[in-house]
């Protein structure tokens, strides 16, 4: 298919393009494959470059002669076009439309962009599976690399390389594999060096209404356990809904199988929930008409902090039996992918000091999100303004990054990076240039090949200058256990994501620079210091008047 | 006071002061002085101490005795709540009565601020009630000019007595205007000067409501709001502000009072703004009160009770006032004459919201005294009666500045840089306002403070706030900045309100604030600033002159202490340290220890197969993080199954 079909009108001009916060730009308007292009001609050009894959829905208003299309965007941003022309109008809003919702992934931006920046470091390159075993063998032998899954026939949403427990051959592993739901046997997600406990992930076990047991299930996870002691199994569903996951040949690990762990239901909300409360909380923070009682009644309606409250003390409740407890901890919900992701991620950010680097942070999401075959592709799909219920699309990631963001608030220090890194991941899980948050799992990847076709977000990022503006001016590096509170007075209303574009940022960024100024000065007058002292103690030796005093 | 105290001292008593994020309750003694509680720790390494001043109790309670003791539970003015376990019951009946009786005083005489003398002689006594001086203020805006004088019209509180006697009109005004407009208006408050806005011309005025009733009109009334048109010289017209909901407005006609006939007033425009009453507010604050006691409340329970308080939306509408004034005036440059009822309350807030907002002098440290001075003080504000110092009628106590103060904590989340002070500058105000340890805030007006001879009996409290006001400093500040110039033009959108955590919620406060750490290395470049001059110097002496100096040793403070300050320690280890500090108002500060320090893990004993019970895995974890994890049981009297209270032994 050429994309020339799709775009009946290129090109429209005296365009008045409306943003929040800015003034109006009149300009012409152009199309292309991936972009919907607005350039004033003015000659301080200012342009709009907007990839189709942003936009989540439009709409389409006349007055007379006059159209204007309304673009609702993935980053939760809304401009309006004014386009003079009723045809015209309408044949750019169906183009948006059809070219904003293509169906097949190798037609995406990723595989025709060509990075306008020298690649220093290839981000696919940057967190490979092995890598990480190697800082896990310096700590332990009792994992090992299994490439059991090697061509994904074993699990088609993990990576072809998992860390597995020593003693647990691979033919044990493809047994397991049938009793998890979608192979997803269990992993290790984390291994927490100061007390040697691990965290695990998997999928449901498929016991059915039968009680099917797996003894090889049972043996795999009993040996991450240390003699006498016991685990923690955190199941992300209520009982109730593990209960009826039984019926559909899901369910749990049933005590009398499993003496050695016990078993903790949380209340983590499915995918539609989460998409539902999404748009619920975009469609109350867009209503600037509301009084203070609707703004906080809608608010409370849509769930959304309930739903960070629940995620966060979920993790909090993993971490705390690490940690705390001293015990093994092994995650699931149902598939694997989404719940149970949100949890092992956080809890790392709570107890690994490393996750709150901004490389660490760029590993935890390539091995816990997107190695650990959480499907982007689906889940992104749609974002707050999407009017396809039932679809698979939810704000899971999303949901993470609030949480995290909840525990930035509350840790100003202990992250090396900012809150414009956690939005830009944002806004690249929804809609990007690079290829990372392509596919489903890492099958998906090597299947579009991604790897040689399109660029990683990581390289990108990993340059000196993306890496200033995301860095956090007051890290330093905390090696302790964050405990964030998750009191509701404590959570707060993710502004830099869900105000973005209600609310101007002005003064808080002015804020954000002098801060910044205030470090930066400090750390100047420090190294200046640090050459008088140096230069005195100099001169103070070479004086022989001072040697003998 | 002595004589109310029936026991002076009380030994092995537990303490549980949870607002400065304490979780466990502390042993020791308790002391009854004839202004404060004093608790001294019996650990030997710390010895903490906690004062309570009396004055600052507004409730003792007495909830039902418990296996291993009486409990006694002191609610403060700001919002504190100290839990007491007290071995013999008689001991704890006598502190009941006793501190019932000593923190409800029944005459100004029995406040702590006349007893209060800090160490300063009579001379600096005096200055210090002159260290603000509102003829200055009022010269810095540009008055008296051609369009503005000072009229004596009320020297020796002739015509209005919760007036001060220095008061400015319109030049045009002629005594008799005055005197008549005083007789049409509600205790005479007649339309005054409040502030004068040099760049438009524009003024506000404040005065009360009209005697109007449903017909009444008078001729100097409307003669005088026709002056403060003429006093700007641009505009056409004037806004008559009336900053109470028009329904009640309206109700007042019946008594004789209400608000301006557009009829009978030539060039006015009406404006009704729709702050409630002081009753409305009082009950409102309550409700906010106890979200902010909430233990491990849900998200829903939080949301719901924060709505349900109705106290942002009030915050909103008295913000939304002071906007509308200050859009009036700066961008309009239209005069606005503001009043509600009296004029005392409603009148007041919104007046000093729109000083802050037009005027970058009043978002200074030394320019928020002033404005509180003005506004508040000096216009008669009925300050023993709204904050209750005296034990009087409780219907007349309500949390009007406590309004004002938290608009200005508003304020600053949206403009950071704004404001030379921070939050603890608003807190320690807020605190001064009920603690009557000075005379500042004493008595309902200027008359009833000369007549009490407060100057002579008394210190005022600016002074000593200016004297720690490297405290109060905002490391963000900026004079330069765009948003410290000129304007505010907030955003009144109700997502833009947030709870006000430093007041209504201590315990849950951020454990690391970015503020107080730039304050901490904006510390230490000063010093670094000094340690660099100190070199260059001594190289230069080096290098050119070799004489033999003392090494200059300037106390370095190692910036990597002070981030670990701000930066999450780890629960197991610092957890249960007690506070170390012996100093009871800074003891919170110091504490930076997480809100949420979790205990060992509830899930012990279950049956995972147990499906009724397993649900409890969680609710366990909830409450224990949500910062009230004290209590296993969600009984704020919990003294009975309290573990930490217990266990502390």
């Amino acid at each position: 298919m050429e994309f020339a079909e799709l775009i009946k009108t290129p090109r429209v001009d005296g365009v008045v393009l409306h943003r929040p916060f800015l003034p109006t730009v009149e300009g012409t308007l152009c199309l292309t494959g991936h972009h919907l292009i607005l350039s004033s001609r003015q000659d301080n050009t200012e342009e709009l470059w907007l990839l189709h894959s942003n936009i989540d829905a439009i709409e389409k208003r006349f007055v007379g002669s006059l159209g204007s299309i309304i673009v609702k965007c993935k980053d939760l941003r809304i401009i309006k076009l004014d386009i003079p022309g009723m045809d015209e109008c309408l044949n750019i809003a169906s183009s948006i439309e059809a070219l904003s919702t293509l169906d097949s992934v190798s037609l995406m931006y990723p595989f025709f962009y060509r990075p306008m920046f020298e690649v220093i470091e290839d981000g696919w390159n940057t967190f490979r599976p092995a890598d990480a075993f190697k800082d896990l063998e310096s700590m332990t032998d009792e994992w090992r690399l299994s490439d059991v899954n090697k061509d994904f026939s074993i699990c088609l949403s993990y990576a072809p390389l998992v860390a597995v427990p020593k003693d647990i051959d691979d033919e044990t592993l493809r047994k397991v594999a049938t009793f998890r739901h979608g192979g997803r046997f269990p992993v290790l997600s984390y291994y927490h060096k100061k007390n040697g406990m691990v965290m695990m992930r998997a999928g449901q076990p498929l016991t059915g209404t039968s009680g099917r047991r797996c003894k090889e299930d049972e043996k795999l996870i009993n040996a991450t356990l240390r003699p006498g002691k016991r685990g923690y199994i955190i199941d992300t569903r209520t009982v109730n809904v593990a209960q009826q996951a039984k019926a559909k040949g899901g369910g749990f690990e049933s005590e009398a199988n499993y003496p050695q762990w016990r078993r903790i239901h949380k209340a983590i909300e499915r995918s539609n929930v989460l998409q539902e409360s999404l748009i619920k909380l975009v469609e109350a923070c867009n209503d600037q008409t509301h009084s203070m009682d609707r703004w906080l009644s809608k608010l409370e309606a849509s769930n959304w902090q309930t739903h960070v409250k629940e995620i966060l003390t979920t993790a909090c409740l993993a971490a705390q039996c690490i940690d705390r407890e001293g015990a093994s901890v092994l995650v699931h919900g149902t598939e694997g992918t989404d719940s149970t992701l949100q949890v092992t991620s956080l809890a790392q950010i709570i107890l690994d000091p490393a996750s709150r680097t901004i490389r660490g942070f760029q590993n935890l999401v390539e091995r816990e999100w997107l190695q650990a075959g959480h499907p982007f592709q689906v889940r992104c799909s749609q974002s707050a303004y999407s009017n396809t219920k039932s679809r698979q699309e939810a704000p899971v990631f999303l949901l993470f990054l609030d949480c995290v963001w909840q525990i930035l608030r509350q840790f100003p220090c202990s992250f090396e990076f900012n809150e414009s890194f956690l939005v830009l991941l944002f806004e690249h899980a929804y809609a990007s240039q690079f290829g990372t948050f392509l596919g489903n799992c890492a099958a998906d990847r090597v299947k579009l090949g991604l790897l040689e076709k399109t660029v990683s977000l990581w390289s990108w990022v990993n340059r000196q200058q993306e890496l200033e503006r995301l860095t956090n001016p007051l890290y330093e590096a905390n090696s302790l256990v964050i405990w964030p509170s998750v009191a509701p007075q404590s959570l707060l209303l993710w502004e830099g994501v869900f105000l973005r574009w209600n609310r101007s940022s002005k003064c808080l960024d002015e804020a954000y620079e002098e801060m910044v100024h205030i470090i930066e000065y400090n750390k100047e007058l420090q190294s200046k210091v640090n050459t008088l002292r140096r230069q005195l103690a100099q001169l103070e030796t070479e004086d022989p008047l001072l040697q003998s005093p | 006071m002595m004589e109310h105290i029936r026991t002076p001292k009380v030994e092995q008593v537990r303490l549980l002061d949870r607002s400065s994020g304490q979780r466990k309750a502390a042993v020791g003694t308790l002391y009854l002085s004839a202004t404060h509680t004093i608790f001294v720790e019996n650990n030997p390494e710390t010895r903490k101490e906690t004062w309570i001043l009396h004055s600052m109790v507004s409730s003792v309670e007495r909830p039902p005795p418990s296996p291993v003791g009486s409990q006694l539970l002191l609610r403060s003015k700001d919002f504190r709540v100290f839990q007491l376990l007290i071995p013999n019951e008689r001991d704890c009946l006598d502190l009941h009565a006793s501190l019932t009786r000593l923190s409800k005083p029944e005459k100004y005489s029995e406040l702590y601020c006349m007893s209060f003398n800090p160490n300063v002689n009579k001379e600096e006594r005096e200055e210090s009630w002159s260290f603000i001086d509102l003829m200055e203020d009022y010269k810095r805006m540009g008055v008296p000019n051609n369009l503005w004088v000072c009229t004596m019209a009320n020297s020796e509180y002739r015509i209005c007595d919760t007036y001060s006697s220095e008061l400015f009109v319109p030049k045009s005004a002629t005594p008799a205007v005055i005197v008549g407009s005083s007789r049409f208006r509600s205790r005479g408050r007649f339309p005054v000067l409040s502030y004068f806005h040099q760049d438009t011309l524009a003024a506000v005025c404040r005065c009360s409501q009209p005697l109007s009733g449903f017909s009444g009109r008078c001729t100097e009334d409307e003669m005088m709001l026709q002056a403060i048109m003429k006093s700007n010289p641009g505009s056409e017209y004037i806004y008559v502000v009336d900053t109470r909901p028009k329904l009640n407005a309206m109700a007042n006609k019946a008594a004789g009072k209400g608000y301006e006939n557009e009829d009978h007033y030539t060039n006015i425009k009406l404006q009704f703004i729709g702050i409630e009453n002081i009753h409305v507010m009082r009950s409102s604050q309550q409700k906010i009160i106890d979200v902010g006691e909430l233990r491990a409340p849900s998200m829903t329970d939080f949301l719901w009770g924060l709505e349900n308080s109705g106290w942002l939306k009030h915050i909103k509408a008295v913000l939304d006032a002071g906007a509308f004034i200050a859009r009036a005036v700066a961008d309009e440059g239209v005069s606005v004459l503001v009043h509600c009822s009296d004029g005392w309350d409603r009148t007041a807030q919104a007046c000093s919201v729109a000083s802050v907002l037009l005027d970058p002098f009043y978002r200074t440290i030394k320019g928020l005294m002033v404005l509180i001075e003005r506004d508040w003080v000096s216009f008669g504000h009925k300050f023993s009666h709204r904050y209750g110092h005296l034990d009087t009628d409780p219907k007349e106590v309500s949390p009007v500045i406590d309004q004002f103060l938290e608009c200005v904590w508003q304020l600053s989340e949206q403009f950071p840089c704004a404001f030379e002070f921070n939050e603890s500058f608003l807190t320690q105000i807020h605190l001064h306002i009920y603690s009557s340890q000075y005379g500042t805030f004493l008595g309902n007006c200027q008359k009833e403070r000369r007549d009490m001879r407060l100057c002579e009996r008394s210190h005022s409290v600016w002074p000593q706030l200016w004297k720690e006001r490297a405290q109060f400093l905002n490391p963000l500040y900026k004079a330069e900045l765009t948003q410290s110039q000129g304007i505010l033009r907030p955003n009144t959108s109700p997502f833009c309100f947030k709870m006000w955590k430093g007041l209504y919620n201590r315990t849950e406060r951020p454990t690391q604030a970015p503020v107080d750490l730039l304050s901490a290395v904006r510390a230490e470049s000063q010093q670094l600033e000094e340690e660099l001059t100190n070199h260059e110097e001594r190289i230069a002496a080096l290098s050119g002159r070799p004489i033999t100096w003392e090494k200059i040793d300037v106390p370095r403070r190692k910036i990597n202490q002070s981030y670990l300050r701000f930066c999450g320690p780890d629960p197991p280890t610092i957890y249960h340290y007690p506070i170390t500090s012996s100093d009871p108002d800074r003891a919170h500060k110091l504490c930076h220890v997480p809100a949420n320090q979790t205990p060992p893990l509830q899930v012990r004993g279950h049956n995972p197969d147990d499906f009724s019970d397993l649900e409890s895995g969680v609710a366990d974890f909830s409450r224990s993080s949500s910062g009230c994890d004290y209590s296993k049981d969600q009984n704020v009297n919990g003294f009975n199954s309290t573990e930490g209270l217990i266990g502390a032994h």
